[in-house]
């Protein structure tokens, strides 16, 4: 009995880091170089890319064809998200962005994945990126736009 | 004999977890050779105050320049320590310049009076931050000695004790 609460002790001691450090509740669901593949489709079947970080950063260097919204933790933006979204088809598929940092300590993620969740788009996906954009998208030699 | 392998399995996977966090954690020991990145590229931009900030006004100082967001986490858990730095460290020559690329000025102004902030914050843009390599991610901090030039750039969450590690280096050359 001692032996067994004992493993169960360690095993959350072992979980907790990372569920208390992970600050995004959503979780990425395609890599960068899954989704340089979908920009090689015709712009019809490529999905609808938004940028949900800063404006410094997406006039730098952003995804070919994505749309700078703005910060997710900013209730702003995430008004101007709703609105962006709200007459396309709950199926419609849709790749949200930060990169400001690694996912799981981005506050715009979440925020923005949750307005559409609730929103009931059931096509959404976060782009996964485990450092920033910087690292993950224009070092890797993937397309970038520049401006606004 | 179930419960003995699971128990030490468990018991394995706690310590392994446990080093691999410490070993995230810098261990501010002596700064690794200094990288001399080049001249750090001038400018000037209007501060929180209206003071026209220009960087080669600062030679003779070491000068820690950080790009960061409000609303970014990795950046908030920071300041505090940046403050601190500012505050044991002015004496000795080091300013500290942040330059904000948040989208609007409001919520920079309440975050530096919320954080009691004691070195000058402007917001920049994105010719800046191109002049800077590409800010791409935040924080970015670039080390810079009393020459003018780049000596560390730490992209990312860096820990005070590697920031100040820099600082005493950098304070201590002329």
């Amino acid at each position: 009995m001692r032996l067994n609460a004992l493993a169960v002790v360690c095993l959350i001691l072992t979980l907790a880091p990372q569920s208390v450090r992970a600050q995004a509740v959503a979780k990425p669901g395609i890599k960068p170089a899954e989704l340089v593949t979908l920009l090689k489709l015709p712009k019809a079947q490529q999905p609808l890319i938004i940028q949900i970080g800063f404006r410094v950063m997406f006039q730098q260097a952003h995804i070919p064809g994505s749309e700078f919204i703005g910060p997710g933790a900013d209730a702003t933006a995430i008004e101007q998200l709703k609105k962006r979204v709200q007459n396309l088809s709950r199926t419609a598929s849709i790749v949200l962005y930060c990169g400001c940092c690694p996912w799981d300590r981005c506050p715009n993620v979440t925020p923005a994945a949750k307005a559409l969740a609730g929103m009931g788009f059931t096509n959404v996906k976060l782009l996964d990126i485990p450092t920033d954009f910087g690292t993950d998208w224009v070092s890797k030699g993937y397309p970038v736009q520049k401006g606004s | 004999m179930l419960r003995r392998v699971l128990l030490t399995l468990a018991m394995a996977a706690t310590v392994a977890a446990g080093v691999a966090c410490r070993n995230r954690t810098p261990s501010g020991d002596a700064p690794p050779p200094a990288a001399d990145l080049g001249l750090a590229p001038d400018f000037s931009v209007t501060d929180l105050s209206g003071q026209t900030l220009t960087l080669s006004s600062y030679r003779g100082k070491v000068v820690l320049l950080d790009f960061w967001a409000t609303w970014c986490i990795p950046c908030r858990e920071e300041v505090p320590h940046l403050v601190e730095l500012q505050n044991k460290y002015r004496e000795a020559g080091l300013v500290i310049l942040g330059i904000s690329v948040d989208d609007e000025v409001a919520p920079v102004r309440e975050f530096y009076r919320t954080y009691k902030i004691n070195y000058p914050v402007a917001v920049g843009d994105a010719a800046l931050a191109e002049r800077y390599g590409g800010i791409l991610g935040v924080p970015v901090a670039f080390m810079i000695d009393r020459h003018g030039r780049i000596q560390w750039k730490h992209e990312g969450q860096t820990a005070a004790a590697v920031f100040e590690r820099d600082i005493t280096a950098l304070l201590a050359r002329r």
